[in-house]
């Protein structure tokens, strides 16, 4: 975005590449912060060797202790040896949004491989880069969504959500006609046929803000910005503070209270990084657009499965895409405007 | 060498102050050992199972933990900022009050600090939380900021007693000039954690409950109201069990101390009712909730109003100096005024700040026992440490241990 232009309220859809291409993968703003190198950054990039060296510090305190055995001792296995020295390399992995291209892909091996040595089966995981000129939006037509939730039941499967406890990213809001979008007394949580007589539906889900108050509160970066507009969130970067969670103003997240469970043949064996690989408890999650499918091109999988047409999802910067098409010809709105955060979640009725 | 000698001894000397006393120390001691061995056995129960062994949910994603750090966060400050007026009004042992209520600060700030790591979802990765060796998201994050200048705060209640404790331990008087000026950077600084724990919550516009101005000058106002008056409680029983002199005077000082911030607290509060109800808006739903329930679902009400109530008669109590003077009563007023705070501060602040969602949804909050039994062993961590704080303190004050050169 350019920055001299850009009034905190209004979302620029003319940013250039030039302006823009710091690669840094965050927003205008925080890429200034970047160039001068200093305070923060200059800690960021010594942070690596820092950390190695806490890492052996620990594992000297840990041999010291006699607590590594399982990777040390003489018995276990060749397989168990090298499960625990990829949990150990993973544990002291860095964040995500830091990493070289190197250490993405060697994170991604070692993630590949855990799987493998715990079910036989292989994954695909990607660690794909955000496209140049690329960024996403997309739109919700109030009038045709029917409230199927066909949608909710793709991006579960799709996404590997946690199935015990049922964790949907996107809530379907049942409002009764003539009540005007009133969410105190919708039901986003029905069980009956649809679409019930005297009512329309709405779906909400994170909206991908481009100016995201959950990213500005983490106190560790584990969430932010990519440059295609995703907000993302590194799983193993989280600590689980879900301080992200109370400053989402749409109900954007979803936390693992427990370590969530997916059946090995249902779970989605093409992820990304940033996208659906599985989890583990204590992390936060949330929509990442199919980041998985996204960046591959393909619509995400709630566009994809919802029979309706409801959905619309697609470059914001490519003029000649559906999106833009919305965005310029029909009455668009977004959700609580007022708190300056900038969905890039738009609705509009025919 | 010398001074590493000193510190030695003194170590020596307060283990073998702190493993003998009375009977009632002894079984006291033995209690606090026994819940907090059972808070962290439910503690492993809460790791193994993870935070779904707590009533939060993603509708109410912070609960007891945050709720009790947030209330400790007030009392740490607060037990430090009695220091100036103390100071100020000069007639009173200025020392003492040091003492104690660093000493008090120290314990809560501990507590602070437990109630954060059993609110983690994934305590074994807090290291990322280290500056230089993990990524510290400040200044962006409110939430680096508390971290910051919580633990600089704990360094500062350590440093200072410590210091007074080593010359009194060697017989000497501590230098004025050296520790006032620690004292007074913690009297700031005790303002500081303060106010950034309240902006934790009040910079987030998702919710309006807690996105509000008088957030942290309320913050303050009770904090000055709760901390001094669990002061006057711990010198109470300190006068009590001890040899300790705690004249009645520093009492009366602290009592007034307790008083006028009570008064400002409950007028804040008046402020703040009549914002929520005189001209309802869309955000006064938290506010109704809290006070009134929503839809039959009325979990705080009980509380709340138990917390006004004890609230507004400890405030009347107070304000009149006769009732003040006695004692007795006064002791009963800052037991029922520290409970009230602790009820309005801890969740009467926190839940409701979820309540209703994002959505309208209201989804209530109730704590698990696993919950409640770690917040208890948190506290009795708290008065365990602080006991022994304490009890060496008051053995050095009272020069039953000191340096012997040999
Ligand atoms: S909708 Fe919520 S989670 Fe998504 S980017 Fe916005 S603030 Fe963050
Ligand atoms: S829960 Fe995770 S992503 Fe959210 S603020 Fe905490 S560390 Fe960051």
């Amino acid at each position: 975005m350019s920055n001299n232009t850009k009034k905190w309220f209004s979302l620029n859809l003319n940013r250039t590449k030039k302006s823009e291409a710091c690669g840094c993968g965050n927003n205008a703003s925080s890429c200034e912060e970047k160039t001068p190198k200093d305070g923060y950054n200059q800690v960021m990039d010594v942070s690596m060797s820092r950390r190695s060296a806490f890492k052996k510090l620990t594992a000297g305190l840990l041999i010291g202790a006699g607590a590594v055995s399982t990777s040390c001792s003489v018995i276990s296995g060749d397989e168990s040896k090298e499960k625990s020295a990829i949990e150990w390399d993973e544990y002291f992995k860095g964040n995500y949004k830091l990493m070289t291209d190197k250490e993405k892909n060697e994170t991604v091996n070692r993630l590949v491989r855990s799987y493998e040595l715990r079910t036989g089966k292989k994954i695909n995981l990607s660690s794909k880069d955000a496209e140049e000129d690329v960024l996403f939006g997309y739109a919700f037509n109030i009038s045709k969504c029917q409230g199927y939730m066909d949608c909710v039941n793709a991006c579960i499967e799709e996404n590997n959500q946690d199935r015990a406890s049922q964790m949907q990213y996107i809530r379907i809001h049942e409002m009764e006609d003539g009540k005007g979008f009133n969410f105190e007394e919708s039901d986003d949580n029905y069980y009956h046929e649809v679409p019930a007589e005297g009512h329309f539906y709405m779906g909400t889900q994170c909206f991908h803000c481009d100016n995201p108050p959950c990213v500005e509160v983490c106190p560790v970066q584990a969430t932010w910005k990519e440059k295609d507009g995703i907000v993302v969130i590194d799983y193993d970067w989280c600590v689980g503070c879900r301080y992200c969670m109370a400053a989402c103003p749409y109900d954007g997240r979803r936390f693992n209270w427990k370590t969530p469970e997916v059946p090995e043949e249902e779970v989605n064996k093409n992820q990304h990084y940033l996208g659906n690989r599985l989890r583990k408890k204590g992390v936060m999650e949330k929509c990442t657009f199919c980041i998985q499918r996204s960046r591959k091109g393909q619509n995400p999988a709630c566009v994809e499965a919802c029979p309706t047409g409801a959905r619309t999802f697609g470059n914001l910067l490519d003029p000649d895409s559906t999106i833009r098409w919305v965005l310029e010809n029909k009455k668009v709105f977004r959700l609580k405007e007022d708190l300056g955060t900038e969905p890039k979640f738009w609705y509009y009725m025919d | 060498m010398k001074s590493l000698k000193v510190v030695g001894s003194l170590i020596k000397d307060s283990l073998a102050e702190i493993t003998h006393g009375s009977r009632a120390y002894h079984i006291w001691m033995a209690i606090l050992t026994f819940v907090m061995l059972f808070g962290m056995y439910n503690y492993g129960i809460q790791l193994e199972q993870g935070l779904s062994a707590t009533g939060m949910t993603d509708r109410v994603s912070w609960g007891l933990y945050i709720s009790n750090f947030t209330f400790l966060v007030g009392v740490a400050a607060a037990a430090v900022m009695l220091v100036l007026p103390a100071y100020v009004l000069k007639n009173i042992d200025f020392k003492q009050a040091v003492l104690i209520g660093e000493g008090l600060a120290v314990a809560a700030l501990l507590m602070c600090l437990a109630f954060v790591v059993a609110d983690m979802g994934g305590p074994a990765r807090l290291w990322h939380m280290i500056p230089v060796i993990g990524v510290f998201n400040f200044p962006n994050s409110m939430l680096t900021w508390d971290v910051l200048v919580l633990n600089g705060y704990l360094f500062i209640n350590i440093t200072v007693p410590l210091y007074i404790l080593i010359m009194r331990y060697q017989g000497k008087t501590p230098n004025p000039k050296i520790y006032i000026p620690g004292v007074f950077i913690s009297v700031f600084w005790a303002v500081a954690i303060h106010m950034i724990t309240a902006f934790l919550y009040q910079g987030l516009q998702a919710r309006p409950f807690w996105n509000n101005a008088l957030l942290g000058p309320r913050f303050l106002a009770s904090a000055f109201a709760a901390g001094p008056a669990l002061i006057i409680l711990v010198l109470a029983v300190i006068r009590k069990f001890t040899e300790f002199k705690v004249p009645d005077n520093t009492i009366k000082k602290i009592s007034l101390i307790v008083t006028v911030a009570a008064q400002i607290n409950l007028i804040m509060l008046i402020s703040e009712l009549f914002k929520e109800f005189y001209a309802p808006t869309h955000h006064s739903i938290s506010a109704v909730y809290l006070f009134f329930g929503i839809e039959g679902k009325v979990a705080l009400l009980p509380w709340i109003w138990t917390s006004i109530t004890m609230n507004v008669i400890a405030t009347t109590v107070l304000t009149f100096h006769k009732l003040r003077s006695n004692f007795k009563i006064l002791y009963v007023a800052c037991g029922m005024l520290f409970v009230a705070i602790w009820i309005e501060k801890g969740f009467g602040l926190i839940v409701p700040g979820f309540i209703p969602g994002p959505w309208g949804k209201i989804a209530e909050y109730t704590p698990t026992f696993v919950e409640i039994s770690v917040t208890i062993g948190i506290w009795a961590m708290g008065a365990f440490i602080f006991t022994i704080l304490a009890k060496t303190g008051i053995a050095i004050e009272l020069g039953k241990i000191v340096y012997k050169k040999k």
